[in-house]
């Protein structure tokens, strides 16, 4: 379990502190000495008392802890805050206090030394066997002792004895902000001494108290440099240490649904398993209710889901919910669901994620909401929260679960968000929710910003919240502008009309184009009729001329042989008898017979 | 000045005995420099009137641990009540003569 140390002949003890074995690559440097110094309330003890109860218990390494400052009681009172069981583990004899507490009565006269305490600690550690040692609140011996000198003497002693009695130790000592008169030259001195030095921290950030620490010196190994935030959850004070430093390669094409049909269609099918995804957008654009969407969803698959929410409780949150068809309740007691809510105003950031992450350690959800994760900006340190955002987001990225975190965005500029928090850029996903003003009404838009590893729709959607929950509408876009609302109402309208109009204008169109066709294909017909006619007159023209010129002479001939006559007369006589043919084929039928007769 | 002082002292306590102990961690030089100042203290200001316990806590230190120790060297005065501890090699008399109740006047 222990992680190899850097160089195989140096050994580290665990303390079984979350996140600070981590980055001290394996604990504390075991037989030597690590000095912890800090303010007053930065948490040396805790340390301390948490290593040698880690120690005594996970790894069954008995330690002695020798209580300058503090008494036994309230010690004892302090550690029963946490699931350390000191009272049993001092009943088995893995943990002896020692009171070591000067009171005021003591009179002072002359120089002492620790020969004899030293020479007490070694009867009890050969009889517990004791392999770790706490000397917690030095500083109050040594301002015990008079001159520089014999403080340096007895700091020797105390190595010496150490160092000979192979115990893995701990010595505490407080440290007040500099210019207060304290020997400061002492403290250069235990540093020089000890193998490590671990520097604890509090500041106040934005009126919350934040603590950290800090391995500022470590003989022999490496470590993770800088500042550490710490906090105290149930089991103690836990570290909040960078995790793994790779990125898992797991990259899982399954998708799940967001519990919004409309949603997962302009995802390509919805989120990738294990991804986060932001959704931000100003308040009471329906950033819970996606959350809560997505919860029910992976309750209703079955999935373990954790739904953190954030100045608001959970009773309150599923009420909420249920307003807009989110039933969330029946998870929650079948156990599924479970739900944290955090205070923002008093607790650190800090704390908010470590006490996350022990109820994912507990719970094990495949799902997660996180709502609204801008909260812990408001209130705390930003820089804490910033911090905060990414960790986390890495946090589930590492626990594979697929997340909804959201983000409040003040105000109309979108990407505020990113500058404040700025975990848009790790995040997978980024929905932006959002308001548009526009004739005299607010409509909720929705647009996926980004979506990474797949295909996603580009399109500002409107998004319609009624009683039967939620639904993405088509917008329209008119001139470069996206319309909702009433005027998606009436452009839609309008287009209807507009259509209906053009429909008639076509067929009209369409009418008048057929009436010119058959005009033309009449008038063409018309055409060819005259062209045929006047073809037909003068094919007979010319038959007639023919006939006439053909028959002339033999015709005049006849005539003259039949009347014998001249040709003067003959000329007027077949006039006279043409007209008095067609006056009789006026008449009845008869006229013919007569003519034939005649 | 020591007998004026020797007198003073002899006057009230004469008739009760201080009972104290003192633990010293073996040869330690500061150990060694509280029994001889101890003894000089006793020898003038108690005459015979008081019982000593040396306690060396390197060999005891069970004791030493039950009785509250921590520092050596370090004297407790038993009886009579009030009971007093005094820490260090007993350099400074006057404060080692007031925790014990020997100064007349504070």
């Amino acid at each position: 379990m222990p992680k190899t140390a850097p160089r195989p002949q140096f050994l580290k003890s665990l303390t079984g502190i979350r996140g600070f074995d981590e980055i001290s690559l394996g604990g504390l440097p075991r037989n030597r000495t690590t000095l912890v110094m800090g303010g007053p309330g930065t948490g040396k003890s805790v340390f301390a008392l948490q290593s040698l109860v880690g120690a005594a218990g996970k790894y069954k390494q008995p330690g002695i802890l020798v209580a300058f400052e503090e008494n036994i009681e309230a010690i004892f009172a302090n550690a029963a805050a946490f699931d350390w069981k000191l009272p049993a583990l001092v009943k088995k004899k893995r943990l002896y206090f020692m009171n070591a507490q000067l009171s005021p009565a003591f009179v002072s006269s002359g120089d002492f030394d620790l020969g004899g305490m030293l020479a007490m600690l070694e009867a009890k550690q050969m009889e517990i066997g004791a392999k770790w040692v706490v000397f917690d609140g030095i500083d109050v011996l040594l301002s015990l002792l008079r001159t520089p000198r014999a403080k340096m003497r007895e700091i020797y002693r105390l190595r010496d004895w150490l160092t000979r009695r192979e115990l893995t130790s701990i010595i505490t000592s407080k440290i007040e902000a500099a210019g207060d008169g304290t020997d400061t030259s002492n403290y250069g001195f235990m540093q020089f001494m000890v193998d490590c030095v671990v520097r604890f921290d509090r500041r106040m950030e934005q009126g919350i108290p934040v603590r950290r620490l800090e391995i500022s010196k470590y003989r022999g190994s490496n470590f993770a440099p800088g500042e550490y935030p710490l906090s105290f959850g149930p089991h103690g004070m836990e570290v909040a240490s960078p995790g793994p430093t790779d990125v898992p390669q797991h990259a899982s094409t399954e998708r799940v649904s967001t519990g919004f049909p409309g949603l997962d269609e302009m995802l390509g099918g919805g989120l990738f398993r294990g991804s986060s995804t932001l959704i931000t957008g100003a308040p009471g654009t329906s950033k819970t209710t996606l959350a809560g969407l997505f919860a029910e969803s992976a309750c209703k698959r079955g999935e373990r889901t954790l739904f953190v929410s954030f100045d608001e409780g959970g009773e309150r949150v599923r009420r909420n919910l249920r307003s807009v068809g989110i039933h969330l309740d029946s998870h929650m007691k079948s156990g599924l669901l479970q739900m944290y809510s955090g205070r923002t105003d008093a607790v650190n950031p800090e704390e908010h994620l470590i006490r996350i992450a022990a109820l994912i350690a507990e719970h094990k959800p495949r799902c997660m909401v996180v709502d609204p994760l801008s909260a812990i900006a408001r209130t705390g340190a930003l820089s804490s929260a910033r911090a905060i955002g990414n960790r986390l987001i890495y946090k589930l990225r590492d626990h594979y679960i697929t997340a909804v975190i959201t983000a409040l965005v003040e105000g109309q500029n979108p990407s505020a968000e990113a500058t404040e928090l700025q975990i848009s850029t790790i995040a997978d996903s980024w929905i932006q929710l959002s308001y548009l003003v526009c004739g005299g009404e607010r409509n909720r838009a929705l647009t996926i910003v980004k979506s990474r590893g797949t295909g996603h729709s580009n399109q500002v959607r409107e998004l319609v919240l009624s009683d039967n929950g939620l639904a993405l509408s088509e917008v329209y876009s008119s001139g470069g502008e996206v319309l909702m609302g009433t005027l998606r109402w009436e452009k839609e309208a309008e287009d209807k009309s507009r259509a209906l109009v053009s429909e008639a204008e076509f067929g009209q169109k369409r009418r008048e184009l057929q009436f010119a066709e058959a005009d033309t294909t009449a008038r063409i017909t018309a055409l060819q009729l005259d062209l045929e006619r006047q073809r037909a007159a003068l094919a007979l023209n010319t038959r007639t001329d023919v006939a006439r010129d053909l028959t002339s002479g033999a015709h005049q001939t006849e005539v003259r042989r039949l009347r014998g006559g001249n040709g003067v007369r003959e000329a007027a006589e077949p006039g006279k008898r043409r007209s008095a043919n067609v006056a009789k084929s006026r008449g009845n039928g008869n006229g013919r017979e007569r003519v034939r007769g005649s | 000045m020591a007998p004026k002082r020797s007198k003073q002292a002899a006057k009230s306590p004469v008739t009760t005995v201080v009972v104290m102990r003192l633990y010293v961690a073996g040869r330690a030089p500061n150990s060694v420099k509280a029994i001889a100042n101890l003894e000089a203290i006793c020898r003038e200001h108690l005459k015979d009137a008081y019982k000593l316990e040396i306690v060396d806590v390197c060999e005891h230190p069970r004791r030493a641990l039950d009785d509250g120790v921590l520092v050596t060297p370090s004297l407790a005065k038993l009886s009579p009540k009030p009971s007093a501890n005094v820490i260090g090699n007993l350099s400074d008399t006057s404060s080692v003569l007031a925790a014990l109740g020997l100064t007349s006047v504070p």
